[in-house]
C-alpha cells in the first residue's frame, strides 16, 4: 500500500553490474518505501532475475556503477549474510536442495543466526517447533515437511512454499521474490501469495519479479515496472501488468516514448 | 619393494600356521588346506595390479604381524561406550578372538547367533556348504590368508520367515600392537527373512595392527538383510577387508559403509545377484585426513533378468589424504531389463587431498537401464550462496555442506543411536573455524 508518509526502505540509483565481462545491468533506479509491493515484469533476459541476485549480493556479479542504499546503509559494502541479517530476504527461483540436512534442522539454523544478530532470544529445537509449525499453516504445509532434507525430491510447488515459509521466520524489511509464481499450478499459486499477503504489512516491502501477469491477480502490486535490456524503461500500476498481458511486450518497445508520461 | 620381499613377507606370516587348531572337521581343514596352498602360489599385490594401481600396500611388507594371541582382560564396562542401544544379540570379538564374556545372546531360539567353532557339529552340513563358498581365495590373498588362519567367527543364521526387529551387532575391537587379526562373518538368510546387521570395527586406543577380515552373505529368495558396516580403526592400523554377497531370486540386500579410520584401508564388496528380480542398495562413505589412504572396490554383479541396484559413493578427504573408489557394475548377456544406478561423489577440503574413482560398466545384454557418474571437487558456489542469502557465514554454509555432504549416507542406517553418533562424527570431523 502506498503510504506518502512512510520511509524509504530501498534506494537504487544507476546500478549497473556484469557477469563474465558482460554488462547485464544498465543503470538502475528504483526508490521502494515501507508498506509497498513493487512487481518488475519482463521478458527473459531482460535483466530481472540479475537483479534480484545482485541485491542480495551474488558474488559472481559485479558491481559497475551506480549505488544501493537499504534503511541508509550502503548496501553493497556488505557481504550477502551481513544483507540477509539486516532484514534482506531473497526468495529463490531455483531453491537449491540440502540432502543430508533435515529442513527443521536448517530453518532453525537461518532462524537463530538472524535472530542472534538482532539481539534477540534463539530458539531450542523445541520452542522452534512450536514456532514453526505456527508459521507452516500460512502454507497449507504438512508437518513431514520439517523432517525431510531441505527441499530434496520437494515439487515445485513444495520448494516456493518452503521459500515462503522461510520468509515467513525470518520476518525481512524487503523481501524479493524472484519468479516464485514460476512452475507453480493454480492451487498451489493462491496458496502461496496467501501467504506472502499475510506477510505483508505497513513495515515491510516487497519485490515480485515475474514474467506473467498471473501472480499479480492475487498479490495486487503498487507498482509495476518493466525491465528490458537491463533498464527499467516503464513504471506504471497495477493496470500496467494487465496491458501488458494483452498486449505483449512488444507494445513497450514500441511505445516507450508516447506513454512516456507513466515513467517515472 | 621386490617382489622377493613379498614373498618373505607371505611366508613369515605362514610360519605360525602350523600352530592350526587341531579340533577341526575335515572339510575344514580341507578348506583351509586349500587356502594355505593359494596363499604360496601368490604374492601381495603391487601398484603394477590393475586392482591396485592406487593403493600402495609395499609398507605391509615390513610388517610380518603374527596372528593375535588371546589376551584380554576387558570387562564389560570397557566396551560400554561402544554398544548400540537397540541391540540385543551382540558378538564381541577382541583381537579376532571371540569373547563370550562381552557377547550377549537373547535370541538363541530365534535364530542362530554365536561363534563359530560351537557350531561346527551341529550345523556341519549348513557351514560346510556356506563357508568359503562366496568368498574366493584363488585370486585374492587377503580371503586366502583369513581362510587359512580361519578360527573363530561370526555366524548368523536366520531361519526361513524369521524377522529380526532388532538389529544384530558384531564388533570387532582391536587391542593389541603389531599382531594380525583374521575377523570372520557368516551371515545366512533363509527364505524369507529379513535382519540388519551391524559389523563394526574400533580399537580402543592408537596403535599399530592388522586387520584382514573376510564376510560372506547369502541371502536366499524373498530374504531381506541390511548390512551397516562401519571402520573405526586406529588411523595408524591397516584394515583389509573382503566382503562377498550371494543374492538369490527377489531378494533385497542394503549397505550402508562407513570408512573413518586406518592408516591404509581396502574394502573389497562384491555381490553377485544370482537369481531374477534380486536388489541390491549399496551405500558408502569416505571420511579421512592427515595422510590416510582408504581404498573401496565394489562389484555389483547383474546374472539373471530383472535386478536392481543402486549405488551411491561419497569421499571427503582432507589434508593429505587419499580416497580410491573403483565401482564395477557387470550386467551378464541374460540380465534383461537390469535396472541399475551408481554414482560416485567426492569432496576435497584441501589442495593435498586425492581421490581416483573409476566408474566400471560392463554390460552384455541390450535391454537394459544403466546410469552412472562421478564428480570430483569444491563445494557449489550456488549452495552457499542459498545459505548466506539466509543470513549464514560463508565458513557456517560450507560447514553446513559439507556435514550435508556426508550426513545424506549416515542417514541410510536404520539405527537410530548409530546414526546419531556417526552424524555427530561427521559434524566433528567437518566442522572448520
Amino acid at each position: 500500500m502506498i503510504n506518502k508518509n512512510s520511509t524509504t526502505i530501498l534506494s537504487v540509483q544507476g546500478l549497473r553490474a556484469s557477469i563474465n565481462g558482460t554488462e547485464i545491468l544498465k543503470g538502475i533506479d528504483l526508490t521502494v518505501k515501507r508498506g509497498e509491493i513493487h512487481a518488475i515484469m519482463g521478458l527473459n533476459g531482460s535483466g530481472k532475475s540479475t537483479f534480484a541476485k545482485v541485491l542480495a549480493g551474488h558474488s559472481a556479479y559485479e558491481v559497475t556503477g551506480g549505488s544501493i542504499q537499504f534503511e541508509g546503509k550502503n548496501l553493497l559494502e556488505l557481504p550477502p549474510e551481513e544483507r540477509a541479517r539486516a532484514g534482506l530476504f531473497l526468495a529463490f527461483q531455483y531453491p537449491i536442495e540440502i540432502p543430508g540436512v533435515a529442513n527443521t534442522q536448517f530453518l532453525r539454523l537461518a532462524y537463530n543466526t538472524v535472530q542472534g544478530q538482532r539481539g534477540k532470544a534463539e530458539l531450542d529445537p523445541l520452542e522452534f517447533d512450536d514456532f514453526v509449525r505456527e508459521k507452516m499453516k500460512l502454507l497449507d504445509m504438512k508437518p513431514d515437511f520439517l523432517d525431510r532434507s531441505v527441499n530434496e525430491g520437494f515439487s515445485g510447488g513444495e520448494k516456493k512454499r518452503n521459500e515462503i515459509l522461510q520468509m515467513a521466520l525470518l520476518e525481512p524489511k524487503l523481501s524479493i521474490l524472484d519468479e516464485t509464481d514460476s512452475g507453480l499450478d493454480i492451487d498451489a499459486l493462491k496458496i502461496v501469495a496467501n501467504g506472502v499477503n499475510q506477510i505483508a504489512n505497513p513495515n515491510n516491502a516487497m519485490i515480485l519479479v515475474t514474467h506473467y501477469q498471473r501472480l499479480l491477480d492475487y498479490i495486487v502490486p503498487d507498482f509495476v515496472h518493466v525491465m528490458q535490456a537491463g533498464r527499467i524503461v516503464m513504471t506504471g500500476g497495477k493496470e500496467l501488468a494487465l496491458e501488458l498481458e494483452t498486449r505483449g511486450y512488444d507494445w513497450i518497445s514500441a511505445n516507450k516514448q508516447s506513454v512516456a508520461g507513466v515513467i517515472v | 619393494m621386490s617382489e622377493t620381499t613379498h614373498t618373505n613377507y607371505l611366508e613369515c606370516l605362514l610360519k605360525s600356521w602350523s600352530t592350526k587348531p587341531t579340533e577341526s572337521l575335515s572339510w575344514l581343514s580341507q578348506l583351509r588346506a586349500r587356502a594355505i596352498d593359494r596363499v604360496s602360489t601368490q604374492r601381495l599385490p603391487t601398484k603394477r595390479d590393475e586392482e591396485w594401481r592406487f593403493t600402495d600396500i609395499s609398507s605391509l611388507a615390513d610388517l610380518p604381524y603374527q596372528p593375535s594371541q588371546p589376551d584380554s582382560n576387558l570387562q564389560v564396562q570397557d566396551i560400554a561406550h561402544l554398544c548400540v542401544k537397540e541391540v540385543k544379540n551382540r558378538l564381541v570379538f577382541v583381537d579376532g578372538h571371540y569373547s563370550s564374556q562381552l557377547s550377549t545372546i537373547i535370541d538363541s531360539a530365534a535364530l542362530v547367533i554365536g561363534n563359530l567353532p560351537a557350531f561346527l557339529s551341529t550345523h556341519a552340513s549348513i557351514l560346510e556348504s556356506h563357508l568359503g563358498q562366496y568368498a574366493k581365495f584363488d585370486n585374492n590373498v587377503f580371503t586366502a590368508l583369513n581362510t587359512a588362519f580361519l578360527r573363530d567367527g561370526a555366524l548368523i543364521l536366520i531361519p526361513k520367515h524369521t524377522a529380526i526387529a532388532e538389529p544384530v551387532h558384531l564388533l570387532f575391537i582391536a587391542t593389541q600392537n603389531e599382531v594380525t587379526s583374521y575377523p570372520r562373518c557368516l551371515l545366512i538368510g533363509e527364505t524369507g527373512s529379513n535382519v540388519t546387521l551391524i559389523e563394526d570395527y574400533v580399537a580402543l586406543q592408537q596403535g599399530t595392527y592388522i586387520t584382514n577380515s573376510v564376510t560372506e552373505i547369502n541371502l536366499a529368495a524373498n530374504a531381506h538383510a541390511k548390512h551397516i558396516r562401519i571402520q573405526r580403526e586406529s588411523t595408524q592400523a591397516f584394515h583389509l577387508a573382503n566382503c562377498a554377497v550371494s543374492l538369490a531370486h527377489a531378494s533385497n540386500y542394503q549397505s550402508v559403509s562407513i570408512s573413518l579410520g586406518s592408516q591404509i584401508s581396502r574394502y573389497n564388496l562384491d555381490v553377485r545377484l544370482t537369481d531374477e528380480a534380486a536388489e541390491c542398495t549399496i551405500d558408502g562413505l569416505t571420511l579421512i585426513a592427515d595422510r590416510q589412504l582408504a581404498d573401496t572396490h565394489t562389484c555389483i554383479d547383474h546374472l539373471k533378468p530383472n535386478g536392481t541396484s543402486r549405488q551411491q559413493h561419497k569421499c571427503i578427504v582432507d589434508d593429505a589424504a587419499h580416497a580410491v573408489f573403483n565401482g564395477k557394475i557387470m550386467v551378464r548377456p541374460h540380465a534383461q531389463h537390469t535396472n541399475s544406478s551408481q554414482s560416485s561423489r567426492n569432496l576435497l577440503l584441501s589442495k593435498t587431498a586425492q581421490v581416483n574413482t573409476k566408474p566400471q560398466l560392463e554390460i552384455f545384454a541390450d535391454d537394459v537401464k544403466c546410469a552412472h557418474g562421478a564428480t570430483v571437487g569444491q563445494l557449489d558456489q550456488e549452495e552457499i550462496f542459498y545459505l548466506e542469502s539466509r543470513g549464514l557465514s560463508e565458513v557456517a554454509a560450507r560447514n553446513l555442506l559439507t556435514y550435508a555432504f556426508g550426513a545424506e549416507i549416515i542417514s541410510r542406517i536404520p539405527v537410530t543411536s548409530l546414526r546419531q553418533q556417526l552424524e555427530q562424527t561427521v559434524l566433528n570431523q567437518t566442522q572448520s573455524n
